[in-house]
């Protein structure tokens, strides 16, 4: 029998918990294809298949998803729900396998597990988690030992991965360094300034739908650094003034992050990257504003992009911006 | 003293008022939502949070202006963005320089302790706890009579003979549940209500047809965020049948076994397996038993980026096609008027009309 193919398509959840999924569908001898870097084509066919009012990232979603349709025997679409029995993610991507299921036709069969586990106790958490797993792992192989190796093999790879995002690689980076690949870039151009820019990771990491946000940072001399480069400690701890946290996992970690590099002041300034539509951004995005408003000496944007974002309104917004920063920065 | 105000959704407002003036609150009563409530609102309120946040945004400033200081609201656990509005909104009016209580009560059962924290602080009056239980026991016995009677008016609006009566009598009731201060009252004023709308006179062969609404609850419950919707069904001939009143949510929300639950939930499996928050899979849920019970048709509606919505309306064109039931659904936001709705109204309640003439013709023993 030869081996399945699953895909996974490249976006939303894929930026942080890619590598895991990866390495344990390898472990159990299964291969892993992943849909191409996003391009127009694939945001056509989102735009034109999902709803009108869902947002970019989803739309793009569906065009990942399609790409994958002749390619692979399975499509990989978790459910979700929560995964440090705290904080949940957006309500689309609870009813993801669903909308994926009952709008697209002709896909391969969608493999929708879920991972949950809300309000669970120091061990239950972590049960869950690898029930979760073996429910997947039962889908390729019988053998339980096999799927415990794998289990364990997606835990050091995941370890592996967050280390690297500490080491201040992007995820992009840190997956092909996992995937084998030598480390090309860390060395940083020492730029002069430094940003922190914050958002989604499927809004951050994705060059096609932010029209290259990082790249153009880079080029204009910034160094950057993301909620991903911080360690899950330093999120965990950052205290805030409000009685509820943000519910949604990436929400948490934006509205922490941005505290952090608040407080810490040792970033040159803060752009916070949001999508049209976003629901739980309209929210975030509105409450880091506010906060910024506190620290007056880190200058702060807000950059919105939609599937419409063009190349040169976005660029002029960053020079400016970082023209901004470098100035005063100079006048002090 | 505390000068207590809380988000206008429907008559509830009616109750609440009681409950508040009750614990020893003078109370601001909100004024219905304008377009000036929502100017003020869509002027403070972050772009894409959804309607019902702006509405209150503005609700909650425009009574600030009229003297409020405190500001009683609900809480929740997400993952809908609702259980976050309090704490954005009290941010948001910080931040304009108001200082206000922000009282935003969570699920009792959760938690306990801060319930009745919360409910001491509003006990202006220092009722003992079996005197509150009794007033918030009396404010849940009007708001059920003020759903009932909403409920009346449904069946009876699309059959009336002149436009219009429905609605005026429904005024006239809300006005006398409004003045009912003791269970004999509220009983009397309800059963005044009753046989009021139900004197008025109907036309006992028109055709009516039968639509479910289906949606987010705020936009559901408030008639100003909805354009009237149910007026205009109404006046088109349309028994409407709500699939959400505050006091069933309540209770559902208290007993998540209850009966109407876990059927809706039941019927909802195969599409959405999981709660995602907000009203998505009751959505789902009702859609499908409407289909079940034999409705004309549904009508869905969500404000614009309302996250669990814009899933359930995903899953739903297929269970609209597969279940041979029409979907209409709205998304609205500030700019939606009232003639663009009517109008999309009026030609979807053709369709259903033709189509429900179609299937009588060709089986004729089937009457309506």
């Amino acid at each position: 029998m030869s081996a399945a193919t699953v895909g996974i398509p490249r976006a939303l959840a894929y930026y942080l918990y890619f590598p895991r999924w990866r390495a344990f569908l390898n472990e159990l001898g299964v291969n892993v294809v992943t849909s191409g870097l996003s391009n127009r084509q694939m945001l056509d066919d989102g735009v034109k298949e999902a709803l009108a009012e869902a947002c970019v990232p989803i739309k793009l979603y569906y065009g990942h998803v399609l790409s994958l349709k002749d390619k692979a025997d399975y499509i990989f679409v978790p459910r979700l729900y929560c995964l440090n029995s705290q904080t949940l993610y957006c309500p689309k991507f609870l009813g993801l396998p669903d909308m994926i299921k009952h709008s697209l036709n002709h896909l391969p069969p969608v493999i929708d597990t879920m991972f949950n586990n809300r309000s669970k106790g120091f061990l239950a958490r972590r049960t869950e988690l690898a029930k979760s797993f073996f429910e997947l792992g039962s889908k390729f192989t019988n053998d339980k030992l096999k799927i415990l190796k794998a289990f364990y093999r997606s835990l050091t790879t995941e370890h592996r991965y967050l280390e690297l995002l500490q080491s201040g690689l992007l995820p992009n980076q840190a997956i092909t360094v996992l995937g084998g690949a030598k480390n090309t870039d860390t060395v940083y151009a020492e730029g002069s300034l430094k940003f922190a820019v914050l958002g989604y990771p499927y809004h951050l990491y994705d060059d096609f739908i932010n029209v290259g946000v990082l790249t153009k940072l880079r080029r204009l001399g910034v160094q950057v650094v993301t909620t991903e480069n911080l360690s899950p400690a330093v999120l965990v701890r950052q205290k805030h003034q409000y009685p509820k946290d943000m519910f949604w996992t990436f929400s948490d970690r934006a509205f922490r992050s941005a505290l952090h590099f608040f407080q810490e002041g040792r970033v040159d300034g803060v752009i916070y990257v949001t999508a049209f539509g976003c629901g739980p951004d309209a929210m975030v995005y509105r409450m880091i504003e506010m906060e910024s408003k506190k620290y007056p000496h880190i200058p702060f944007m807000i950059l919105m992009i939609d599937e419409h974002s063009g190349e040169a309104g976005i660029s002029t917004r960053l020079e400016a911006f970082t023209d901004m920063v470098r100035r005063r920065k100079k006048g002090v | 003293m505390l000068k207590v105000t809380f988000p206008r959704m429907g008559h509830s407002y009616i109750a609440f008022k009681m409950l508040m003036e009750e614990m020893g609150n003078e109370v601001i009563v909100p004024p219905r939502p304008s377009k000036k409530t929502l100017d003020l609102g869509v002027q403070h309120a972050p772009e894409f949070a959804c309607l019902p946040f702006k509405i209150l945004l503005g609700t909650y400033l425009e009574t600030i202006e009229m003297g409020a200081n405190t500001l009683v609201t609900s809480g929740g656990h997400g993952p809908c963005r609702a259980g976050l509005y309090a704490q954005v909104h009290h941010r948001i009016i910080e931040d304009l320089g108001h200082k206000v209580n922000m009282v935003c009560f969570e699920a009792p059962l959760r938690h306990p302790i801060d319930f009745l924290k919360k409910v001491n602080f509003l006990n202006s009056a220092r009722l003992s706890y079996r005197a509150v239980y009794q007033a918030i026991k009396k404010g849940w016995h009007k708001l059920k009579a003020l759903d009932n009677v909403e409920k009346l008016t449904h069946k009876i609006r699309p059959r009336e003979l002149v436009a219009g009566t429905t609605s005026k009598v429904y005024h006239k009731a809300q006005l006398w549940l409004d003045k009912a201060k003791t269970y004999g009252q509220i009983d009397e004023a309800y059963n005044e209500s009753v046989k009021a709308l139900n004197s008025i006179p109907q036309d006992p062969d028109r055709m009516v047809l039968k639509v479910g609404m289906i949606g987010e609850i705020y936009v559901l419950l408030e008639p100003a965020s909805n354009q009237e919707i149910e007026e205009i069904l109404g006046n088109l001939g349309v028994e409407v049948e709500r699939s959400m009143f505050l006091t069933g949510w309540t209770r559902d929300n208290l007993n998540k076994n209850s009966e109407d639950v876990v059927t809706c939930h039941e019927a909802a499996k195969s599409w959405i397996p999981v709660a995602i928050g907000g009203h998505g899979q009751d959505s789902v849920g009702h859609t499908v038993l409407y289909a079940q019970r034999g409705f004309d048709g549904v009508v869905q509606l969500a404000p614009f980026t309302c996250i669990p919505e814009i899933v359930s309306k995903t899953v739903l064109t297929k269970v609209s096609r597969k279940y041979d039931i029409p979907v209409l659904t709205f998304f609205l936001d500030e700019q939606t008027g009232k003639a663009g709705m009517a109008t999309r109204l009026e030609a979807f309640v053709d369709l259903l009309k033709r189509k429900k003439l179609a299937r009588l013709d060709t089986h004729p023993a089937v009457t309506s």
